[in-house]
């Protein structure tokens, strides 16, 4: 057995002026604070090309993103795009057509997933033009913060 | 006797960026009614900008769309350089040439391969293309790389490029740095002539219309970041003169507004227009790869600009390999300058067409106005007429198909929605 460490990625999805839609972004920003060795954070607009570029090469893939599937604001979606699809309708809050859903099917496809990935979806409130989170969207954010990094802390050790 | 009426209705327009909708109505089997609508007003950032200092506006305006974060910051700073009354050139003017070839082919790849292409080949999206041509979708992917690469070195990250400023880049370049690209651009550019062939060999319905194209022309090069502002029907304008030509109409059915032209009405950019009103500009090699496509200096049909985009990307593989040649680095990374007051204007050609700027600033670099005027928002006049005109040959055609025809023929403008606004659904719908 390899003891060499599992190459772990966060990558933040989405748009700072589009309200809800910026939680992603906000989410991989405050996990970048802490520093944890061996974990690489990124940010992301969302295009799916690029998505896939940037998780090449990467074994454990942690996406955060806001969703758009009528539920309750602030709901957490948890995906695991290694062993299912993933239906699209929840991303289409996505400015890019080619987006994150998109990436994922196109990458199992071309055999380009990665071992392990997994998506965390914040369903949002307020996707019109502008600065600043719906409340609910925010308190769910501290959750899924605190799950990552959690989740990325064991696997880093 | 009562009329025979049927809606056609999409609420959502697949594979175009954004969300919008599109209703066509029809009356007798002849179409009465067309209305693309978009639905949130475009006006957020240039009240954002309002109050900032004049050096945020490239960095702010780049997040207005994730496809074409450059083009924002270009005519952003073009137009702050104008209203300070400082010129970029030499060298800095070639980092923008090339940072602006890398987001062409980014934005050209994306549209070609991963949204047009399938309506030609018959597949409802490219994961379910690529399950047959594997091949050709990993060739668009790798050249899609290879634009992400030169907007990343350039740019300072692959997405929201930070390294653009006013008066040049933070940090410029060796020319060592630039030739780490070439081997893989050289790749590339044989891939992109690949590309043109290829897209020439797509079924196309026949469909033209009598246009009037918009685009910058510069003397000596295909245009993107200088030049007059040019029409095929006689507009030869210096940019400055943009709101003297050209305004923006509300229209009932959308939040955006619609660009006209004050004497002529409805205009098209992006690059069938550049491509028309400037061929001879192009590099031999995209303008003989263009004659071989059958395209001989002219397009006029909108089906078709799959191939003129290829050619476009041809030419910025090859545009970019020759100002890494030629690039010496330059003594400082930006031009000096202070603050002044005073109003500025600029055009660039964004992958999907001109994007206009106006700012005006006060004395100390504040901004007090701001104007916006995307490509999307330009063409959608266009869009509609054409749609007028089109639906009437494929009327026969069963609601699902007609729409996919309805949708094809909006995908032919590669309309970023998310440029005028953020969210594009479309609704065709029959009765």
């Amino acid at each position: 057995m390899s003891d060499k460490p599992i190459k772990l990625l966060v990558i933040g999805v989405g748009n700072l002026y589009r309200r809800d839609d910026a939680i992603g972004v906000v989410i991989a920003r405050k996990i970048k604070e802490r520093n944890i060795e061996g974990v690489t954070v990124l940010e992301q607009s969302g295009e799916g090309t690029a998505l896939m570029e940037t998780w090449k090469d990467h074994e454990q893939v942690f996406i955060v993103d806001a969703v758009s599937s009528g539920s309750a604001p602030g709901g957490i979606i948890h995906l695991d795009a290694s062993k299912e699809s993933i239906p699209a309708k929840y991303f289409s809050c996505s400015t890019h057509d080619f987006g994150v859903a998109e990436a994922i099917e196109m990458a199992r496809v071309l055999d380009q997933l990665p071992t392990n990935i997994k998506l965390f979806g914040i369903e949002g409130k307020n996707f019109k033009p502008g600065e600043g989170l719906s409340p609910e969207v925010e308190l769910a954010a501290e959750a899924v913060i605190r799950e990552i990094i959690q989740l990325v802390s064991s696997k880093s050790q | 006797m009562k009329k025979k009426t049927r809606n056609i209705k999409v609420d959502y327009l697949a594979r175009v960026e954004g969300e919008g909708a599109l209703s066509i109505k029809i009356e007798d089997d002849k179409v009465s009614d067309v209305k693309l609508k978009i639905f949130e007003p475009p006006r957020f950032f240039e009240a954002l900008l309002r109050g900032r200092d004049y050096k945020e506006a490239p960095d702010i305006t780049a997040r207005i769309c994730g496809i074409c974060p450059v083009a924002y910051q270009m005519s952003a700073v073009h137009a702050m350089e104008n209203a300070l009354g400082i010129k970029v050139e030499g060298p800095l003017r070639d980092l923008r040439r090339l940072i602006y070839c890398g987001e062409w082919i980014e934005s050209h790849v994306l549209h070609i391969y991963m949204l047009h292409a399938p309506d030609f080949l018959g597949y409802e999206d490219a994961i379910r293309m690529a399950k047959d041509h594997k091949s050709v979708v990993e060739r668009g992917l790798k050249l899609k790389k290879a634009g992400n690469q030169i907007v990343a070195l350039l740019g300072g990250r692959e997405i929201h490029p930070i390294n653009v400023r006013v008066g040049g880049f933070y940090k410029v370049f060796s020319k060592t740095e630039l030739n780490t690209l070439s081997e893989n651009l050289k790749w590339a550019r044989d891939a992109a002539l690949e590309t043109v062939r290829w897209t020439a060999t797509l079924p196309f319905q026949d469909f033209e219309q009598d246009y009037e194209y918009v685009a910058l022309s510069h003397p000596d090069e295909y245009p993107f970041n200088e030049g007059r502002l040019v029409s095929s029907k006689g507009l030869n304008i210096d940019v400055a003169d943009y709101e003297k030509y050209f305004e923006e109409e509300h229209v009932e059915h959308s939040t955006a507004l619609h660009s006209v032209l004050k004497d002529s009405g409805s205009y098209f950019v992006g690059p069938m227009a550049r491509f028309n009103l400037n061929f001879d500009r192009l590099s031999p090699i995209a303008r003989q790869a263009a004659e071989d496509a059958g395209l001989k200096g002219k397009c006029n049909n909108p089906f078709k600009s799959i191939i003129v985009r290829s050619v476009e990307t041809l030419y910025a593989f090859d545009e970019a390999l020759r100002i890494i040649e030629a690039y010496q680095e330059p003594d400082r990374p930006f031009v000096e300058h202070a603050p002044e007051g005073g109003e500025g204007f600029a055009c660039t050609e964004a992958p999907r067409g001109t994007l206009y700027h106006r700012y005006k600033i006060d004395s100390d670099g504040k901004i007090l106005e701001a104007k916006i005027v995307p490509p999307t928002s330009q063409n959608q006049k266009t869009i509609e007429n054409d749609l007028r005109e089109f639906v009437p040959q494929y009327i026969h055609l069963p609601q699902d198909k007609l729409t996919w025809q309805c949708e094809q023929a909006i995908r032919n403008y590669d309309p970023c929605i998310s440029c005028s606004t953020h969210f594009l659904k479309l609704d065709i719908e029959r009765v």
